[in-house]
């Protein structure tokens, strides 16, 4: 058995950690590119969201370099993502591929189920090791997490253009290769290290942006054209409102799990939305306020065309931002977005923002990059 | 006081529900006009320009109803079933209208949910009575005359297939329940099932009189609304996994029921630009139909610049298809 899953951000990572230390041979398809997209694009029904696309090309790449099992996640609505699977395995089936698609549903009240499939998939029996296969996974998400923290607030600052990303690029490597947990601890000292290392300029007044919105778009690179780095390069600190860590316990812990941050964050986005609208709509308003509160100086709310919940959040956006008097972009991501184009666009934004800063602060004309 | 029901989404499932219960406690109850030019475009203009069409439609409808209504009734519906949703526009709903529209007269949003059991609705009638003010054995025999009023117009319904149409400003539900039941025409050539959501077949603006059309030219019509709940659920039954839209469940329930049993000459799924819902049920439709099936199907996809010299052509085209297969 040939193991393979979609691209989402990093979470590769974790993923192949958990499969190759359970000993499952693991595919990870080739990371999204232009071709990912036009395979997804060229087979998708038309008006289907971004993700259903980009998620349908990996399965493709993945299949073609020999994966013969496909692990993908459910849901049960009302956002689009609980029937993906349903809609690629018919599109892979009819375009002639043998495989097994294996659908993971949120286990509220099914920890049982997925525990079968989990044990249907390694072909182990043992608990124990499975719990420690998944808790290595369970720490690289984590430090992983951490890193992409680290870096967003040093990328701003750098003297050397691109040292960041090279440290970053290495450390990915590193995390993706330790085996134990104890190695993971040393390789997490080493690029602390090294992160600590970089040279920061220290008279740059950087600006904050917090970034929300439809959870794909915010974590995968390839399709918001690398918006943090993007952001970074322009001497902006970005803070996601979402991460994969969080991502992982939401969909696959139980809920009493949750921490009660969530709920208090929830009650922020009561004006303007007030129940549940699936995906993470609500937040994405939540997150506007509280980044509001916290003292940031703008949002970007990123969302794939046609994206349902975040449509419901789109139109809350305008209010929002005036009560709170916190620049908001929202940016809608779909096949056809060029990289230069949303660059232009990130720049008149930031550019907006030094203007406010400069007139509303005290802060005196504020570098250029 | 009046009270406003904007002639849009639900209101062709459960406006007899809502009209006989804000009856029952005393109130007028206003509906907006048939959706026409200017609802469409002032619907357009205050949308956030991401939505689906019928979302941008119901926005117009409740422009229409501003100046003429006391209060404006926009349910947020989150579910008609037990464990489904509508969609998630519809649990956003009143929110999305408060952002966009100014200057409202008050809305009541009260919440209607079936998910965890269908005493939902009864819950949902307590909250508009409650938040309308009245007691709660006032509340409950008008929720009573209105579920039995509701219950008795779906039968009808289905028994004598009374599509949901309606007819210059007289309401689907008027016209049904004044027995007015043209009775049918026997010189029906062939059946179609014409499949989407309620808001986008019935609506006569918006799908261009699809049903009309199609029967002066000479097709019996049969849609989800008119077939027995328990042959949708019998059809849905073949999906791999349980679809959680309602409405999605009856296009693809009713489809696949027909496909099995049914004797039905085409199939027709309208979509609206910009649905979520629709694109993946239509892409399972679709596949399905021409991977196992022959029968002639059409897809046709509304927005609001469709026009409709090339909508007529393409029913006549589908027409001429069937009548060739005979």
């Amino acid at each position: 058995m040939k193991v393979t899953f979609p691209h989402m951000g990093n979470l590769y990572i974790p993923l192949k950690t958990f499969f190759e230390t359970l000993e499952v041979e693991v595919i990870v398809p080739p990371p999204c590119s232009k071709k990912t997209l036009e395979l997804g694009c060229k087979y998708s029904p038309e008006f289907a969201c971004l993700p259903l696309k980009i998620t349908l090309g990996n399965f493709i790449e993945a299949l073609n370099m020999g994966a013969d099992t496909i692990i993908m996640a459910g849901g049960i609505g009302p956002c689009r993502f609980g029937y993906y699977a349903e809609v690629q395995r018919e599109i892979l089936k009819d375009l002639g591929y043998k495989f097994n698609m294996i659908v993971l549903e949120p286990p509220k009240g099914h920890l049982l189920d997925i525990m079968k499939k989990v044990f249907h998939i390694t072909n182990k029996k043992n608990i124990k090791e499975i719990y420690s296969a998944a808790k290595l996974a369970w720490e690289k998400a984590l430090l992983l997490d951490r890193l992409d923290k680290m870096v967003n607030s040093i990328r701003p600052v750098e003297l050397m253009k691109g040292e960041t990303d090279r440290v970053y690029k290495q450390a990915k490597q590193q995390i993706s290769m330790a085996k134990t947990e104890q190695e993971l601890t040393s390789v997490q000292q080493q690029i602390f290290k090294r992160m600590s290392k970089i040279k920061k300029a220290k008279d740059k007044v950087p600006i904050k942006i917090g970034l929300v919105g439809e959870i794909y778009t915010i974590l995968e690179p390839f399709v918001n054209l690398n918006i943090e780095r993007q952001l970074g390069e322009l001497g902006v600190i970005v803070e996601r409102g979402i991460y994969i860590s969080e991502w992982i316990r939401d969909n696959l812990f139980p809920s009493f799990l949750n921490p009660k941050e969530h709920i208090e964050l929830l009650n922020l986005a009561e004006p303007y939305i007030r129940c549940f609208v699936g995906g993470h709509g609500r937040e994405s308003i939540a997150q506007i306020v509280k980044y509001s509160k916290e003292g940031f100086d703008g949002v970007i709310h990123l969302l794939p065309l046609t994206c349902m919940p975040e449509i419901v959040a789109k139109s809350a956006v305008p209010l929002v931002s005036k009560d709170h008097n916190i620049p908001v972009m929202t940016l809608v991501l779909d096949e056809h977005s060029a990289e230069t184009g949303v660059r232009t666009r990130l720049e008149a934004f930031v550019d907006l923002i030094r203007h406010r800063k400069e007139e509303t602060g005290n802060y005196a004309l504020l570098p250029r990059n | 006081m009046r009270i406003g029901i904007p002639r849009a989404l639900l209101y062709y499932i459960y406006y007899p529900f809502w009209k006989t219960f804000f009856e029952s406690l005393g109130y007028e109850v206003i509906l907006s006009k048939p959706t026409n030019k200017k609802i469409l475009k002032d619907g357009l203009e205050s949308t956030v320009d991401d939505a689906c069409l019928p979302i941008k439609v119901f926005h117009g409808h409740v422009i229409d109803l501003i100046d003429k209504v006391d209060a404006v009734f926009i349910p947020r519906v989150i579910s008609v079933e037990p464990k489904e949703f509508i969609c998630p526009k519809f649990l956003g709903l009143p929110d999305m209208i408060k952002n966009s529209i100014p200057n409202l007269p008050p809305i009541i949003d009260c919440e209607l949910s079936a998910y965890k059991n269908k005493k939902g609705f009864w819950e949902h009638a307590l909250a508009i009575g409650r938040y309308l003010g009245h007691s709660k054995p006032k509340i409950m025999k008008a929720y009573m005359r209105a579920s039995i009023e509701f219950n008795y117009y779906k039968k009808l319904r289905i028994n004598y297939g009374i599509l949901p149409l309606d007819c210059g400003e007289k309401s689907f539900y008027e016209l049904a329940s004044a027995k007015s039941l043209h009775n049918e025409d026997h010189s029906c050539k062939f059946t179609v099932l014409i499949v989407g959501h309620p808001y986008n077949i019935y609506d006569n603006y918006v799908s261009m009189n699809l049903i009309k059309k199609l029967q002066n030219l000479g097709v019996k019509v049969i849609t989800p609304e008119i077939i027995p709940e328990k042959n949708i659920l019998d059809g849905a039954k073949q999906l791999n996994k349980r679809l959680f839209w309602t409405l999605s469940k009856n296009v693809l329930g009713s489809t696949y029921y027909f496909l099995k049993n049914g004797n039905i000459d085409g199939i027709v799924h309208v979509a609206s630009f910009g649905c979520g819902p629709d694109s993946i049920v239509g892409e399972l439709l679709e596949r399905k139909l021409s991977r196992d099936y022959t029968l002639p199907f059409l897809r046709i996809n509304i927005d609001e610049h469709s026009g409709e010299e090339g909508f007529n052509t393409r029913l006549e085209a589908f027409v001429d298809v069937i009548e060739g297969r005979r």
